[in-house]
């Protein structure tokens, strides 16, 4: 509460809790080389979280196991397996409900399987964190990543941010407590990447200190009050007034639909100033662009590497949060583009559904390269896009997804 | 096309959230009145004279501040009981001042009493029985008073205050932000000032309350 600020003292860790703008912003980074599944525990050692449950079976990422270390270290205060993913995520629930700041993580058929509870936990204004490290969700069953899941989770009404890099990852994991937790929007956070692409790939990440930490979640900041069974969301599943047949009744339900989704809209100002806007550009004077998200976002660059040497220049637009979703960014950033090309990880293109939709003459927007199913995607298929975009003729290696 | 205001309805069947028509909440030392954000000072004046214009200018204290569950929230409750007693004393003859509680967010089965309490699921018909025309929310939690503050929008004409300890309301007509005790006593001082220099207003609405 507002007198007594724990900014200052020490957990019982010895760590100390931080202004979580002048960890992230100023404190000293410490270059380490680290997987992606470490670099998720070295986030969460810092990020005084009160609650993990785990699913641990998942091959994407050893992130369930290696905070289970912590927990052991005492680094996490609670930890507990649950018996299925969608277990898990109803025991999130219920400790986000009980005032705790929740940590859980998931991947492709495990995501679809707990899926009933996302709306619910956005519904029920918890502020849960769940990383997604996205992997194959049809059958043939695949344990290599696509980002297929990600495209369901759009419409849960939580917030919804796709990492490229571990470094993203790291950072994001922390400041994604900041932006969750506060009281205009108090949602769940889906943190998404490319699941073996980041999770298993070593890479350099500038580490925060091992002794500063973050500010606890303050549940009485909370826009509902803590679990109370007779109060809603709680008395809503005990006794739900949408079952009683009544304009009254819709009414509530659909005006409590807005609210989420207007949470979803303020999220927007303090994700921008957290992740320093919902985009990020480079060269969007250039005709053609590359617009994605996650790891296509490094092949783009690559691609756009190897065309400068042909002399075609080509810019870049990352999309970092898919929710709230950057329309007037992406709006603004193409409007001078002839071409816009989409590179996927997943056979449907949601992501260049979400730019057609965005833009005027969304004729522009080239549907691909798209791959599925744990393929690779070459940058040169990217490359080979854009000069199939010019007209200038190209070996191709592959052809374009679905 | 012209940015979309947040008024005193009965705006639509299902009257959209103000934050996705592109209505921003407030930063610290800010209001907004019909979602244009304006200075802190400029709030007091305009809901004190919403509040004078009022036939039935009404103060909606929710649980945070009613059941003195911690000391801060004990000073807020005595503050709004201030406010009231203001409200009362500067109004004339004519109008009729109210305090109605939400004691808590319990849908209520099969109809609330609309004398005695309002509830977030169905505030209108609180608003509708006793021919509200101007009310503020205080103390009451951030999703709930929301909710409210559209259900009033969409089936009322209602002028909408919110009080809020947060960030604010962009469903309000009218909202601040960070409320304290400070501020609530603030608002007291500028009903005060305005007092006698406000015309009640005559407007009745077919939605049975006035504005």
């Amino acid at each position: 509460m507002d007198n007594h600020s724990p900014i200052g003292t020490t957990n019982k860790k010895g760590q100390v809790i931080t202004d979580a703008r002048k960890m992230m912003f100023e404190a000293p980074r410490t270059p380490s080389f680290y997987t992606g599944s470490e670099v998720i525990k070295e986030a969460i050692r810092r990020a005084n979280v009160d609650v993990m449950i785990a699913y641990p079976i998942t091959p994407q990422s050893e992130a369930a196991a290696l905070i289970g270390e912590l927990f052991a270290e005492g680094y996490v205060k609670e930890y507990f397996r649950g018996e299925s993913e969608f277990a898990v995520m109803s025991q999130c629930a219920g400790a986000a409900f009980g005032g705790a700041r929740v940590f859980t993580t998931t991947a492709g058929p495990g995501t679809m399987r707990a899926m009933e509870n996302f709306p619910m936990w956005a519904g029920a204004r918890l502020p849960i964190q769940m990383i997604v490290t996205c992997r194959g969700i049809n059958s043939p069953l695949s344990i290599q990543p696509d980002t297929l899941e990600i495209s369901y989770l759009l419409q849960t009404g939580m917030l919804v941010w796709h990492a490229e890099t571990a470094q993203d990852f790291y950072d994001w994991i922390l400041k994604g407590y900041m932006v969750s937790e506060e009281p205009d929007v108090h949602l769940p956070l889906a943190l998404c990447c490319d699941g073996f692409f980041v999770t298993h790939t070593k890479d350099v990440v500038n580490l925060t200190p091992v002794d500063m930490c973050l500010p606890p979640y303050d549940p009485y900041r909370s826009p509902v009050p803590c679990m109370d069974m007779e109060c809603p969301p709680v008395r809503m599943m005990r006794d739900p007034f949408v079952m009683k047949s009544n304009y009254i009744s819709y009414a509530t339900h659909a005006s409590w639909q807005q609210e989420v989704w207007a949470a979803v809209e303020r999220s927007r100002k303090h994700t921008i100033a957290w992740l320093d806007g919902l985009i990020e550009t480079e060269n969007v004077d250039a005709d053609i662009l590359i617009v994605s998200s996650g790891t296509a976002v490094s092949q783009g660059r690559e691609a756009i590497r190897l065309l400068a040497d042909e002399g075609i220049r080509v810019g870049l637009v990352k999309v970092k949060a898919l929710r709230p979703w950057p329309g007037e960014e992406i709006r603004e950033a193409t409007k001078n583009a002839k071409h816009i090309i989409v590179p996927e990880f997943n056979v449907v293109g949601w992501m260049a559904r979400e730019i057609k939709a965005s833009i005027p003459n969304s004729d522009r927007v080239i549907a691909g390269p798209r791959v599925g199913g744990g393929m690779t995607m070459p940058p040169e298929i990217i490359v080979s896009e854009v000069k199939h975009a010019l007209g200038i003729q190209d070996h191709a290696l592959a052809g374009r997804g679905s | 096309m012209n940015p979309y205001r947040v008024m005193p309805g009965p705006e639509h069947f299902l009257p959209p959230a103000a934050a996705s028509m592109g209505i921003r909440l407030p930063n610290p030392g800010e209001g907004h009145i019909n979602g244009v954000i304006v200075p802190e000072e400029k709030a007091y004046e305009e809901a004190a004279r919403q509040f004078l214009m009022a036939k039935v200018p009404t103060i909606f204290p929710g649980p945070l501040v009613l059941w003195a569950w911690n000391e801060k929230a004990a000073k807020k409750a005595t503050a709004i009981r201030h406010l009231y007693e203001t409200l009362k004393e500067c109004v004339t003859p004519q109008q009729h001042a109210m305090l109605i509680p939400m004691p808590d967010y319990r849908p209520k089965y099969p109809k609330i009493n609309p004398e005695i309490e309002i509830n977030p699921n169905h505030p209108n018909l609180t608003i509708w029985h006793n021919k509200i025309d101007c009310c503020m929310f205080v103390g009451v939690h951030c999703h709930q008073a929301n909710l409210s503050l559209k259900i009033i929008r969409g089936g009322t004409s209602c002028y909408t205050i919110a009080m809020c300890a947060q960030a604010g309301h962009e469903d309000a007509m009218l909202s601040f932000r960070d409320a304290s005790v400070e501020k609530i006593m603030k608002l007291a001082e500028w009903v005060r000032k305005l007092k006698g220099t406000v015309q009640v207003s005559q407007v009745v609405s077919k939605s049975g309350s006035s504005n």
